[in-house]
C-alpha cells in the first residue's frame, strides 16, 4: 500500500517537473536581462510598450465579441438540441468538432477567398469588416470548447422539466432561456468563455493572415527581434491563461446549487 | 342530491388519441370533469395517464380529439396561453431563484407590479405553511417543502385548473401522507378543479372526488372511490385497485344463480345471466369481505389451514389454504389475542352478496 503511494508521488513529481521546469526556466531567463542580477526589466519593457497595450486590448475586445457571438449561437442551439432534437446531437457534435480537424490556415484561406474585395460580401475591404471576420473566425475556432462547456452545463439540470415549469407559468422561449436556463448554466458558460479568451489571446495564424495586430502577432514580432522580452511575454501569457482557469474554479463556487436534501 | 344539482362541467376531453412511434398510448378517451372537482388519473406505468395530463397542459399535441375548458377548445393553445398550473414529480423549482422568486415567477411574467407580487407571494407562503422561507433557496429545503413551494408557485397566478403529475412519488411515506392531505385541503379551500396523476391506488382512493382508472390507453372505469373499490366493472379495476381474492367454482344451476364451491352449493346473486350450467366461473371478493367464520351473517363457509400470517400493524392479513383455492383475509389486530399460527385449521366465512363475478 505504502509503496503504491510512493510510486504515485514519484509519477506526480515527474509530471509536475515536465510542466513546471520549462516554465521556471523561462521565468528565470526572463529575469536575466541585466548582467548584474535578476530584474523585472523585461516585464517593465513589455508593459510600457505601446504595441503590447494596443495588441492586448485589441485581442481582449475581439475575444469578448467572440464570446458574446458564440454564446448567442451556442446556448440556444445546444438548448434546442437537448430539448427538441436529441437525435441531432451526434451531427451537431461532429460539426462543432470541425474546427479541430480543419487547420486554421485552411479556414483563413477560405475566408480570404470568400470575403475578398471582389466577392459579393467584401468584408475584407474595410477594417470593420475584417474585424468582424476575425471575430467570426474565433467563434468558429472556439466552437468545440464552447459547445461542450454549454452542453455539459445543460446536462447538470433537468432542462425539459424546468422549461415546462416556466412555460406553463406563462414564459415564452426567450424568457425561459434568459431567466431560467442561462442563470443555471452560468458557470459552464463562463468556463467556455474563459477557454475562448485563452484561445483568442494566443492565436496567431488567422490574425496574421488577415493582417490584424493581435497579441499573438505581437508576441511573434517580439520573439523575432528580442531575447528576454519573449520569455517575459510567455510567462505573462501563462499567467493570463491560468488566471482564466482560476476564475472558472472561483465562479464554480457561486453556481446555483441543485442538490436536494430529501 | 344538492351537490348533483350544483355540478357544472368544467373540463371535457373528447375522443383523445395520441400515438408515439406507432404505439397508441391514448385510445379515444372521453372524459368530463366538474368545476372544483378533484379527479385522479390512476393506472400502471404506460397506461397513458401522464400523456393525457401533458395534453391537457399543452406539452403534447393530440393526434385527434379535443380538450375543452368551460366549453372552449384549448387544444391549439400553447402551454403558456392556457392559464393552467402544474406541479411536477421532480419539483422543478428554479435553482437560481429563492423561494419567493420561484413563487413570484408566474406573476412577474404576467406583469404584476412588484408590491402586489410580493403581497401575493406572502399570501401563498402562508397558504403552504412556509412563511419566512421566502429568502431560502430550493437546495436548502426538504423534498416536502420543495413540493409545497412548487404547489404555491403553480397556484400563485390563480390558474383556472391545477394539474399534479405524481407530485408525491419522490417523497417518503410519512411526508407523502401529510402532503396529500395538505394538497386536498388547499384544493378544497380554493375550489380549483384539479387533475392528479398517480399510480398509487391508496393515494387516489384517499384524496379524490372521482377516479379515472386507465389501462393501455383506455378508460376502464370512472367513478367515485367507493364505487371503484366496491363495484369494479372490469377485472383490471378489481385487481389493480386493492387486493382481490379469486375462488374457482362451477356453475350448478345458472337459472337459480347457484355454484358449486368446495363441495357445497351456494347462491351467488352476482352470477351473470350469460353463465351456463357446468361452466367454470371465477368468484372474486375483497379480503375484508372474508372473515374467520364466527359470524352468522356469512352464508359461504369453507374450511382450510393458515398458510401465511402477515402482521401489518392495525391489521393482520392471513392467507388461508382451502385445498383447490386460497383466500387472503384481513382481521383487526387485537392485542389480547395472538394471531393464528401457521398451519392452524380455520373456518372462513364469506357473504355471498360481497362476491363479484368478473368475466372481462
Amino acid at each position: 500500500m505504502k509503496s503504491g503511494r510512493l510510486w504515485s508521488w514519484i509519477i506526480f513529481a515527474l509530471g509536475a517537473a515536465y510542466f513546471l521546469l520549462p516554465l521556471l526556466a523561462t521565468f528565470e531567463f526572463s529575469l536575466r536581462i541585466r548582467r548584474e542580477g535578476y530584474t523585472f526589466d523585461a516585464y517593465t519593457s513589455v508593459f510600457s510598450d505601446g504595441r503590447f497595450q494596443a495588441s492586448f486590448s485589441y485581442s481582449l475586445i475581439v475575444g469578448i465579441c467572440a464570446i458574446v457571438v458564440g454564446l448567442l449561437i451556442v446556448v440556444p442551439a445546444a438548448y434546442y438540441v437537448r430539448l427538441r432534437a436529441p437525435h441531432l446531437r451526434p451531427i451537431i457534435e461532429f460539426i462543432t468538432l470541425l474546427p479541430l480537424i480543419i487547420p486554421a490556415i485552411i479556414l483563413v484561406f477560405g475566408y480570404i477567398r470568400m470575403y475578398n474585395t471582389s466577392s459579393p460580401l467584401p468584408l475584407l475591404g474595410t477594417n470593420l469588416g475584417t474585424d468582424i471576420l476575425l471575430t467570426l473566425a474565433y467563434v468558429a475556432l472556439a466552437l468545440p470548447y464552447m459547445y461542450r462547456a454549454v452542453d455539459t452545463g445543460l446536462r447538470t439540470i433537468d432542462v425539459q422539466t424546468l422549461t415546462e415549469a416556466a412555460n406553463i407559468l406563462g414564459a415564452n422561449q426567450a424568457t425561459i432561456i434568459a431567466q431560467v436556463i442561462f442563470p443555471n448554466i452560468i458557470v459552464a458558460v463562463l468556463s467556455g468563455a474563459f477557454l475562448t479568451l485563452a484561445i483568442v489571446i494566443g492565436e496567431f495564424t488567422i490574425a496574421s493572415l488577415l493582417n490584424r495586430q493581435v497579441f499573438g502577432v505581437y508576441m511573434q514580432n517580439i520573439g523575432a527581434n528580442r531575447a528576454f522580452e519573449p520569455a517575459a511575454l510567455a510567462v505573462i501569457s501563462f499567467v493570463i491563461t491560468w488566471g482564466a482557469m482560476g476564475m472558472i474554479q472561483l465562479l464554480a463556487r457561486f453556481a446555483p446549487k441543485t442538490a436536494r436534501r430529501d | 342530491m344538492a351537490t348533483e344539482f350544483l355540478r357544472q362541467e368544467f373540463l371535457r376531453i373528447e375522443k383523445l388519441v395520441k400515438t408515439f412511434g406507432g404505439n397508441q398510448v391514448v385510445k379515444g378517451v372521453d372524459l368530463a370533469f366538474d368545476k372544483g372537482e378533484f379527479v385522479s388519473l390512476l393506472g400502471p406505468s404506460g397506461c397513458g395517464k401522464t400523456t393525457i395530463l401533458r395534453m391537457i397542459a399543452g406539452f403534447e399535441r393530440p393526434d385527434s380529439g379535443r380538450i375543452l375548458v368551460e366549453g372552449k377548445d384549448i387544444s391549439g393553445l400553447a402551454p403558456n396561453q392556457r392559464k393552467i398550473g402544474m406541479v411536477f414529480q421532480a419539483y422543478a423549482l428554479f435553482p437560481n431563484m429563492n423561494v419567493a422568486d420561484n413563487i413570484g415567477f408566474g406573476l412577474k411574467i404576467a406583469g404584476m407590479p412588484k408590491p402586489q407580487r410580493e403581497a401575493r407571494v406572502e399570501e401563498m407562503l402562508k397558504l403552504i405553511g412556509l412563511s419566512g422561507y421566502g429568502k431560502r433557496y430550493p437546495f436548502e429545503l426538504s423534498g416536502g417543502q420543495q413540493q409545497r413551494v412548487a404547489l404555491a408557485r403553480a397556484l400563485a397566478p390563480s390558474p383556472r385548473m391545477l394539474l399534479l403529475d405524481e407530485p408525491l412519488s419522490a417523497l417518503d411515506a410519512k411526508i407523502r401522507v401529510s402532503l396529500r392531505e395538505q394538497i386536498r385541503q388547499i384544493q378544497r379551500e380554493l375550489g380549483i378543479t384539479t387533475v392528479f396523476v398517480t399510480h398509487d391506488q391508496e393515494e387516489a382512493l384517499s384524496i379524490s372526488d372521482r377516479i379515472v382508472v386507465l389501462n393501455t390507453g383506455n378508460v376502464e372505469q370512472f367513478g367515485q372511490p367507493f364505487e371503484i373499490y366496491n363495484r369494479p366493472q372490469t377485472r383490471f379495476v378489481a385487481t389493480f385497485v386493492g387486493t382481490l381474492n379469486t375462488l374457482n367454482a362451477t356453475v350448478a344451476d345458472a337459472g337459480q344463480k347457484t355454484v358449486t364451491l368446495g363441495g357445497t352449493t351456494v347462491t351467488i346473486p352476482a352470477l351473470p345471466a350469460s353463465a351456463r350450467n357446468g361452466e367454470a366461473v371465477a368468484l372474486t371478493m375483497r379480503p375484508e369481505a372474508v372473515s374467520l367464520a364466527n359470524g352468522a351473517a356469512r352464508d359461504i363457509v369453507l374450511d382450510g389451514k393458515v398458510a401465511e400470517v402477515s402482521f401489518l400493524g392495525s391489521v393482520i392479513r392471513l392467507k388461508v389454504d382451502l385445498g383447490d383455492n386460497a383466500v387472503n383475509l384481513d382481521t383487526f389486530n387485537d392485542p389480547r389475542t395472538p394471531p393464528p399460527e401457521h398451519g392452524a385449521p380455520v373456518r372462513v366465512g364469506i357473504a355471498s352478496s360481497d362476491v363479484l363475478v368478473l368475466d372481462k
